[in-house]
């Protein structure tokens, strides 16, 4: 499992933007060398719209799809799908390296809720992650829209999801250097933003949820919100203000960290998985 | 010019506006075929110096239109200026598509010198499309060779540059055999190539036109232009072309792009610059400039077939099938019905589902195929597109209403054509109504609400009727009139619903309502209730208005006709709030309905009472006793107040215009009695006084108890003629006139 765990260990430390994305229409894992091809003509071709493609020139960007192993909750879910694309522009192949610029991955983690409605035709990979320039990102989307009838949208988190984030992850057993725990908040209707950066030491957020949670292995709404109302309550007595009046749009844990306009990036590769299954279960609500 | 324009218009004097008026109407006069579609016409007719660059533009076409004979450059200073004149819109701006077929014409035909030609060729520089005829036209210009060799060539090189940019290629392609022709020629061989590279298609692919390849090749031997032709051919029919071909070549053709490529980039940034419309007419995409704000979303799909992809990709070595092979006809070709008729069988939807919305023969391709996973498709792209592009729900949105606009009118349409509702706008409705303002894109949203399907859900009352009862009660008198305009439409779609799958019952396609009788009879009860409560507090917030209580009045007249019309066992008679008002009404419309409508009831319930009586079939449904109980209260208001003028008597209804006589003695009104029948009922009376007037024109004390007896009778034929049907209708039905005419009973439908 170790050997897995490295060979997604790329997806960490990066920004991904996060999009939900409807089910695919006629996709299969058999073909993802073709669709490396054909995608890899359409970028060509998006990159010089309105003139005639030349043809037979080695294009400069190169298309890979391939299969991420091991990102499933379980055996109903599809194999998540990587898409990179990468540049061989004349600096780089000097060092034999095709530099990759842009990387995108379709995953489904515990997304029967989805998938158990859908018939065969279709292939169920409602999240999809993106890094790299939005140009790169709209010209992918396009072509999985055109390619397979699908649907991408912008998938934001809300405050309500990033402090149930903030509890679950908390509640993460990781190494003892872990980072603190940062929340964000946004004042509202003010003329310039202005945030708030609340940090706590990740032991001392971990001894406050210890008291909050009745169940191990289990939150409830109700438990997120007297874990937040402390956090709250704690900054109140020290600052007289009201976090509650604000909106959360931030938090970072050693887990990962979410941005409430649909950014994440993980941190820890054991809990990836983890994240994803939330995530996915976030996708799969807007879709439906 | 943007930047002088906005900081001259204010100060420009009226006489410039009456300018350039002149000026736009010169230009239209000049011989230009379509004004409509250049692109001058797009921009601000304040633009003073692009509509003096249109005026002599045109004055340039007209010139190299008529140009005769060999006329020397340097001798023609009118040559020189137009020529200038030519040069620089086109390096500005672009030409319009009109401009082509004159230009191409000229410079073709020889009549100039070459160097001229070569000038003209080189500014063809297009701002929107290539009309194609005008292509074709220099190709025939081509093949009876006027013009020199290098024009030929620099015309091919164009040709193959500005491809994208002609508006159809279907008579080019039928002109293929042409361009075939001109392999022979040993200079323009590898530009002909490339152009027929662009224009093959899987049945240009012949024989004959292997071997020639072949022959050529053997000639000059291997050429990577004819390679690439050949590999193409071999893509297409692999069967045919036998021989090798390297695998992998590093350029087929030439860069023959000419002086073109960075003029047309320049002319396009900077068109897309000064007008946000204009990029519409590039390509042909019909998307507008502002959809570009977000990529993933995309409100008109053109249709494309799915394996478009594969034709386009170059490199291929093995001819990639993702979906099969089959010989389907691409949708991009299907233009005619009858077209859809001889391939119906094989026919495929396009690439992405969304693009049927605007394309009627897919539509109706879709009604004949029930294929679940189409829907589905068209289900999740509508769902999102709704929710992505609402202007009410998502921050920022509001300024593309109109687009959004035209989104949900096209669905509307859709929805007509397929006499059927969405589930996705349904859900869209349900999610999106509570924070409608009622304002925003209101005859949409209610024109939508009409093709909510029938479905058994508990939804509809929390997700439909609340918010919209919220707004119905706050809003114009204009807003309840289309509230329930389009519940009408509701519930008449829901009748239509229920009258086709009660004949196709055996109909396999699966539904996803699975609406039992009982479940639809409550569903439409339930509407029905709804709109007699919103319209009795209606009545009453707004004072009883006439418009208003014609559109509740539409209403039931599909109610009180629903189990003869749509054979659904259920009637319900509008609530007393309504009724009265109708029948104490001011307005002999109002009251002329309203009869129409209780002698349709009568004859509905009598129909009921029959069926049930004789018992042909067994009854799931039987009328509550109380429907009846109800009918009869009214009908004898209805009586009393039209005909024995006992309404304040007779009437038994709890709501209804009972009052004692002590009462009626109380409010000092002389013959109380009498005040309503169909001479007096105030809805009545001017009728009863331009009958006076005509059947007494000698007396003017206007006594409406001389309207009795054989006048009567003559009062109730004049009514008759005065289009009160519906008044007609309700008496010949209601009253029982036989043995004494002013004397009645009530409808003989009894419990």
């Amino acid at each position: 499992e170790n050997a897995d765990q490295q060979k997604n260990v790329f997806l960490l430390q990066k920004q991904w933007t996060l999009y939900s994305v409807t089910p695919l229409y006629r996709f299969s894992d058999a073909h993802l060398k073709d669709y490396a091809r054909l995608l890899s003509a359409f970028v060509a071709a998006e990159k010089q719209k309105g003139l005639a493609v030349e043809i037979g020139v080695e294009l400069d960007i190169k298309v890979a799809v391939s299969v991420l192993p091991d990102l499933k909750g379980s055996e109903e879910d599809a194999a998540a799908i990587l898409v990179q694309l990468s540049s061989r522009s004349a600096a780089s192949s000097k060092h034999k390296g095709e530099k990759v610029i842009w990387s995108g991955w379709f995953c489904c983690v515990s997304g029967e809720d989805l998938s158990k409605n859908v018939p065969e035709d279709f292939t169920c990979l409602p999240l999809f992650l993106a890094n790299g320039a939005e140009s790169y990102t709209s010209i992918v989307g396009s072509w999985f829209q055109k390619t397979f009838d699908c649907c991408f949208r912008r998938l934001a988190i809300s405050p309500l999801i990033l402090s149930w984030m903030a509890a679950m992850w908390t509640a993460c057993k990781v190494d003892k250097t872990a980072a603190a725990m940062e929340l964000v908040f946004s004042i509202p209707c003010l003329p310039q933003p202005l945030d708030i950066s609340y940090s706590i030491h990740p032991e001392d957020a971990k001894a406050l949820w210890d008291t909050v949670q009745k169940t191990p292995g289990e939150v409830t709404q109700e438990e997120v919100n007297v874990f937040m109302d402390c956090l709250y309550s704690h900054f109140h007595r020290h600052f007289k203000i009201h976090l509650s009046a604000t909106k959360l749009v931030k938090v970072s844990t050693a887990i990962a960290s979410a941005h409430c306009d649909g950014i994440i990036k993980f941190l820890q590769s054991q809990y990836l998985t983890g994240v994803l299954m939330l995530l996915t279960e976030l996708a799969i609500s807007q879709i439906q | 010019m943007q930047r002088r324009r906005s900081s001259k218009t204010p100060t420009q004097p009226l006489q410039v506006h009456h300018k350039n008026q002149t000026d736009l109407s010169a230009w239209r006069k000049g011989g230009i075929t379509d004004p409509g579609k250049s692109l001058q016409n797009h921009q601000s007719p304040n633009d003073h110096k692009n509509d003096s660059n249109q005026h002599s533009l045109e004055q340039a076409l007209s010139y190299f239109e008529k140009v005769q004979d060999r006329v020397s450059l340097k001798k023609n200073n009118t040559l020189q200026k137009h020529l200038t004149t030519v040069e620089s819109v086109a390096l500005q701006r672009g030409l319009p598509p009109e401009a082509f077929d004159v230009l191409l014409n000229v410079a073709l035909s020889g009549k100039l010198a070459d160097t001229v030609n070569t000038r003209l060729l080189k500014n063809l520089i297009p701002a929107s499309v290539i009309p194609e005829a005008s292509v074709v036209s220099s190709v025939s210009w081509l093949c009876v060779s006027k013009c020199s060799g290098s024009i030929q060539l620099l015309f091919l090189k164009w040709l193959i540059t500005v491809f994208d940019f002609i508006d159809h290629k279907e008579k080019l392609h039928a002109l293929y055999g042409f361009f075939f022709s001109f392999l022979q020629d040993e200079k323009m061989c590898p530009y002909v190539c490339h152009l027929l590279y662009l224009l093959t298609r899987k049945e240009s692919v012949k024989p004959f036109r292997i071997r020639k390849l072949l022959d050529l090749q053997a000639k000059m031997g291997m050429q990577s232009h004819l390679q690439a032709l050949l590999s193409l051919y071999k893509l297409f029919c692999p069967e045919l072309v036998t021989i090798t071909l390297p695998r992998k070549m590093k350029t087929y053709f030439k860069n023959s792009e000419g002086p073109w490529k960075a003029a047309i980039n320049t002319v396009r940034r900077r068109n897309q610059e000064n007008s946000p419309t204009s990029q519409i007419l590039f390509l042909g995409t019909a998307q507008p400039q502002s959809r570009k704000r977000k990529w993933n979303t995309q409100l008109i799909i053109s249709a494309s077939s799915k394996t478009k992809n594969n034709l386009e990709e170059d490199q291929v070595k093995n001819c990639v099938y993702l979906y099969g092979e089959n010989e389907s006809l691409p949708v991009e070709q299907l233009q005619t019905f009858s077209q859809l008729l001889q391939n119906i069988h094989q026919l495929e939807f396009p690439s992405q589902m969304g693009s049927v919305l605007r394309n009627p023969l897919l539509l109706h391709y879709m009604n004949c195929i029930r294929d679940e996973t189409i829907y589905l498709r068209l289900y999740y792209w509508m769902g999102q597109t709704l929710q992505e592009e609402c202007t009410w729900c998502v921050a920022d949105n509001s300024q593309y209403e109109k687009e959004f606009k035209e989104f949900l009118d096209t669905i509307y349409k859709t929805e007509c054509f397929l006499q059927e509702g969405f589930p996705s706008c349904e859900e869209f409705l349900y999610k999106s109504l509570p924070l409608w303002d009622g304002f925003c894109c209101r005859s949409q949203i209610l024109r939508l609400v009409s093709w909510i399907p029938l479905s058994s859900s508990s939804e509809v009352k929390s997700q439909l009727y609340d918010p919209l009862a919220q707004l119905f009660f706050t809003s114009s008198l204009y807003f309840k009139c289309s509230v329930l305009e389009s519940l009408k439409e509701l519930l008449r779609n829901w009748l239509i619903w229920h009258v086709i799958h009660l004949d196709s019952e055996a109909d396999s396609r699966v539904q996803s309502l699975n609406t039992t009788l009982s479940g639809l009879v409550n569903m439409v009860a339930e509407l029905i209730r709804f709109v007699g409560w919103i319209s009795t507090v209606a009545l009453r917030l707004e004072n009883n208005p006439a418009f208003l209580m014609y559109f509740i009045l539409n209403f039931y007249e599909i109610v009180c006709d629903m189990y003869l019309g749509y054979n659904l066992p259920l009637l319900i008679m509008p609530p007393a709030g309504v009724f009265y008002p109708a029948l104490l009404s001011m307005d002999s419309v109002s009251l002329n309905q309203l009869c129409y409508i209780m002698y349709r009831y009568r004859t509905n319930l009598v129909a009921a009472k029959e069926n049930e009586l004789s018992k042909k079939k067994i009854l799931q449904f039987k009328f509550s006793s109380q429907t009846y109980q109800e009918y009869n209260q009214y009908v004898i208001a209805m009586v009393g107040c039209l005909w024995t003028s006992s309404a304040f008597q007779k009437d038994i209804h709890p709501q209804g215009l009972h009052m004692d006589d002590e009462l009626l003695k109380k409010t000092a009104v002389q013959d109380f009695k009498t005040s309503f029948n169909i001479v007096y009922h105030p809805a009545m009376m001017a009728y009863a006084v331009l009958f006076l007037q005509q059947a007494c024109p000698n007396d003017t004390t206007f006594d409406f108890s001389l309207i009795k007896g054989k006048k009567w009778n003559w009062y109730l034929e004049y009514l008759y003629a005065q289009g009160l049907k519906g008044l007609k209708v309700f008496i010949e039905s209601s009253v029982n006139r036989v043995s004494q005419p002013s004397r009645s009973s009530a409808g003989n439908v009894q419990v």
